[in-house]
């Protein structure tokens, strides 16, 4: 495999890196605050990638699609909260799971009611397009690294909201004591609502920056939940930054072993050993980390 | 033993027997698929119900099972006395291995993990070509012995009824015996229950194996229902349904679980005949089960029932 090849991808496994990290960004946060699981969160992604499309469609105008589908699925998020989570977070980890299974199958169907089951494009912006030189004569597409860097800018202000900011300092608090917290006067309920909105206008961003690399379909999403599980997991629950270091990781596991394995191993086990590498990679963690890489300091 | 729940019991076991002599080929399927699943979802309950673990990766074994008896039928083997036990310890060393990792972890943990397995599983048999990949596995239904054969509808009917009698047996007994008590002791109190010298661990391990084991072999039961080891069967969205099916009939219930998957099976005839989009009502349907009860339909009806009387 030449230099140009395994550089390129290493760049696409740190784009997906990204994506996962905005996913589970948004997962880890509501753990670490409510202690909730959510399946919905992968609709959220299917649905901002959807919302652009639609809005595509309309004004032919990418970073109108892009804003305008971030702050629907931001609404979205909001919604949810207000008819559905906030009656669960108390609940058992099966009603949870059940109750969001079930708002997941009504989002699949919906979005299959109303967009088809054919799979619609999003064209790439036109300032966008294109390549630029990478080593030896070969080139890299620039979406994808405006992609990577815009998710890279949305961690960054992730980080600094979380750390540095009063409002970040009350997320913080609400996970490690939410009760205190609202005795001392701090309204709970909206800040839960905030942190919602915020997890699933992530999530909708992901959806929306790979909506012009991928065909936009239904269930689209569910794919990449299960995928930010695991990097929950091997990130430790309730950690950000784990969060941040462990989607970096599985998306470069993922990818390389996407290109590498079939070359090592042949074109028949390769691609299935491929598939199962970061669940592999997920159940060494397990044995030797159960709590997860980077359990140790939450938020 | 003459309470009126035993006679209820007996009653429906008689109801049942009478199926297959309707003489409809399409409810007898209907009804064999239900008690198949009804299978699966009591294999399920000892892990959700009496251990309190919430496993979203059961489909995994239910595929283990129909591939097993699907990979056996490839080399040749078309004996269900060779054929169900390979199922049922196929399905219990995965679940050992499964289990023995995933149950290092717990809470939401627990969770994302036995659903990243079972989806490892998914994918790496769409991705196996010779054993189908995504188009699954046809197979031929094993026999025992040279007279019955779960090619013909009725055998399968009643080798599925007389399976899920044995099934709901074998999960009473376990509930009711010391490790049944260990085990629902962990549930409502693990720190307890170490301090009191048990291996909450181990028990645990050994549940999600019988469990497994049993979802193996309800998972055989199905690749010989449909002639055919579908990816379908392992897919994420089964495990899920398995859920909905305790949840519908009553988690930590003998016959929740059977009840379940037969009102889970309703529910999807009856609302796919008026829509093809039969999750656009069933989902919000679930979400509303669940804020309403978290004891199930049936814990809904014996508490408005109990109310009344």
């Amino acid at each position: 495999m030449s230099l140009a090849l395994l550089l390129e991808q290493v760049l696409n496994g740190i784009q997906l890196g990204v994506m996962l990290f905005l996913m589970a960004a948004g997962l880890t946060l509501i753990f670490g605050i409510l202690n909730f699981i959510s399946l919905v969160h992968g609709s959220l992604y299917m649905l901002g990638a959807f919302f652009a499309a639609s809005v595509y469609g309309w004004t032919n105008d990418f970073v109108v699609s892009a804003v305008l589908a971030v702050l629907g699925t931001f609404a979205v998020g909001i919604v949810l909260d207000v008819v559905a989570f906030r009656r669960l977070y108390m609940r058992s980890h099966l009603d949870q799971v059940l109750g969001t299974f079930g708002l997941l199958l009504f989002f699949n169907d919906l979005t299959l009611l109303i967009w088809g089951a054919e799979p619609h494009f999003i064209a790439m912006p036109q300032f966008l397009s294109g390549s630029v030189p990478l080593v030896a004569g070969s080139r890299y597409p620039i979406y994808r690294l405006a992609i990577t860097g815009a998710g890279l800018a949305v961690a960054a202000a992730l980080y600094v909201l979380i750390m540095r900011v009063r409002l970040g300092m009350l997320i913080r608090a609400a996970a490690s004591n939410r009760q205190m917290l609202g005795g001392l006067g701090i309204n709970v309920r909206r800040l839960i609502l905030l942190v919602f909105g915020l997890s699933a206008a992530m999530a909708g961003f992901a959806g929306v920056m790979t909506g012009p690399l991928v065909a936009v379909q239904v269930g689209m999403g569910d794919a990449i939940l299960i995928t930010a599980f695991v990097v929950v997991v091997i990130g430790g629950i309730g950690s950000v930054r784990g969060a941040f270091l462990s989607a970096l990781l599985v998306g470069l596991v993922d990818t390389m072993g996407r290109a590498l394995l079939p070359h090592w191993l042949g074109y028949s086990a390769g691609p299935a050993v491929a598939s199962m590498s970061i669940y592999l990679l997920m159940a060494v963690v397990l044995l030797l980390r159960p709590a997860g890489l980077f359990a140790a300091g939450r938020a | 033993m003459t309470t009126p729940k035993f006679t209820l019991a007996l009653l429906a076991l008689i109801a049942a027997a009478a199926v297959p002599w309707l003489g409809q080929p399409y409810l007898t399927r209907l009804a064999t698929s239900v008690l198949i699943l009804g299978i699966a979802a009591t294999s399920l309950n000892i892990v959700v119900g009496y251990g309190g673990l919430v496993s979203f990766g059961h489909a995994a074994f239910l595929g283990i099972g129909a591939y097993t008896v699907g990979i056996l039928g490839l080399a040749g083997l078309h004996s269900g006395f060779l054929g169900m036990p390979a199922a049922v310890a196929a399905a219990a060393l995965a679940a050992f291995l499964i289990g023995g990792l995933s149950l290092r972890a717990t809470g939401v943990f627990f969770i994302m993990i036995t659903l990243a397995f079972a989806q490892m599983l998914y994918y790496a048999v769409i991705a196996a070509v010779p054993i189908g990949g995504d188009n699954g596995l046809r197979l031929d239904p094993v026999t025992f012995g040279s007279r019955v054969s779960l090619n013909q509808q009725t055998s399968l009917y009643y080798v599925s009824l007389v399976s899920l009698v044995a099934a709901l047996y074998l999960c009473r007994r376990l509930v009711l015996s010391r490790f049944g008590r260990v085990l629902r002791g962990i549930k409502d109190n693990e720190r307890r229950m170490i301090s009191l010298g048990f291996f909450a661990y181990r028990y645990k391990l050994a549940a999600f194996v019988i469990a497994g084991g049993l979802g193996g072999f309800a998972g055989a039961l199905f690749a010989n229902l449909d002639a055919y080891a579908s990816p379908e069967l392992i897919h994420w969205t089964m495990s899920g349904d398995m859920l909905v099916m305790l949840i519908l009939g009553g988690v930590g219930t003998l016959a929740g679980p059977v009840l379940g998957a037969a009102a889970f099976q309703l529910l999807q005839e009856v609302i796919s005949s008026y829509t093809k989009h039969w999750m656009l009502f069933f989902g919000p349907l679930l979400l509303l089960i669940v804020l309403v009860s978290n004891r199930g339909v049936l814990g809904l009806v014996f508490r408005e029932a109990r109310r009344d009387g």
